[in-house]
């Protein structure tokens, strides 16, 4: 049975650790290349090292830091077939990368980006944080600062990249960049909170919230 | 000649941005092969073609606004 309203995807969970940005674009590929055929969606988890990402619409004047500062911090720059301007990814971050077939009632590009938030806003709740998404601005707040970055890319309606949660990360390399082309603030879990957070809970949280947004589940 | 249109994308999207082609005039493309990416907000879509043939005009570089339904592309059919 192929038919798009009555097949069921499988629901799969992978935590990829700490991974090289190019190996895990690489991956991303892979399985979006397969998905239609295997119906099977993607929760991928995992960080990166330092690495500076910029979207399809980021102009280089957003990044602030002259090469050699970026080589000094070994922070390296990759051009990706995502949305958004630049952002940056380096370990204690949380990246996210939801593979998903959606189906044709799911068809909806900005309902995908306010599911992502969502999923986020009730991840942080459990955490007793407060945060919010703002009209026009895709991402999630924590009043003035922004907490979550997302950005996607969608091949034959299987989504790929997605968002990036600071959790414990060094914000101060924010400051090499002007985050999303906006000049915004940055603050993680840890900012807030005030003491480090468990990864493995945050992934945990994080999987459960996914799989009550998108519906997936027993039955 | 079969003309290329910006699919529906969402509700609340009626328009979009020509980010890049992947393919020039005169390619052969294969259906299904992506042909051009567009950007709305932060999400990237790949637009697919909707036959096997040849890429004969392309009515929207990039960097132009797009609006949903509209043709940015004409594709001669194999066969």
């Amino acid at each position: 049975m192929t038919d798009d309203r009555v097949q069921k995807n499988n629901f799969l969970v992978q935590d990829w650790g700490l991974l090289d940005y190019d190996l895990a674009y690489q991956r991303q590929k892979a399985i979006v290349e397969t998905a239609q055929a295997s119906y099977t969606d993607y929760l991928i988890f995992c960080e990166h090292p330092a690495v500076l990402t910029m979207g399809r619409l980021a102009a280089q004047r957003n990044i602030l830091a002259p090469e050699a500062i970026l080589d000094k911090k070994r922070v390296q720059t990759r051009m990706i077939d995502r949305g958004g301007d630049v952002t940056l990814h380096c370990p204690g971050q949380l990246v996210v990368y939801p593979i998903l077939r959606l189906t044709a009632g799911q068809r909806d590009l900005r309902v995908y980006l306010e599911k992502l938030e969502k999923v986020a806003i009730d991840l942080l709740s459990d955490f007793d944080i407060v945060s919010n998404s703002v009209s026009g601005k895709t991402g999630v707040w924590v009043g003035p600062k922004k907490i979550v970055s997302i950005g996607i890319g969608v091949r034959r309606w299987v989504t790929f990249h997605g968002l990036a949660l600071n959790v414990n990360n060094d914000l101060s390399l924010f400051e090499l960049i002007r985050p999303c082309g906006m000049d915004l603030v940055m603050t993680s879990m840890r900012e807030v909170l005030g003491t480090a957070v468990e990864m493995a809970a945050v992934r945990h949280k994080f999987s459960a919230h996914f799989q009550k947004v998108f519906g997936y589940g027993p039955g | 000649m079969v003309q290329v249109r910006i699919p529906e994308l969402g509700e609340s999207i009626d328009k979009a941005l020509v980010a890049g082609w992947h393919h020039g005039l005169g390619d052969a493309v294969r259906q299904d092969e992506d042909l051009l990416e567009v950007v709305t907000d932060k999400a990237v879509f790949n637009v697919p073609s909707p036959v096997s043939g040849r890429l004969k005009a392309i009515q929207a570089p990039k960097g132009q606004e797009v609006l949903i339904g509209e043709v940015v592309a004409l594709m001669e059919e194999d066969g």
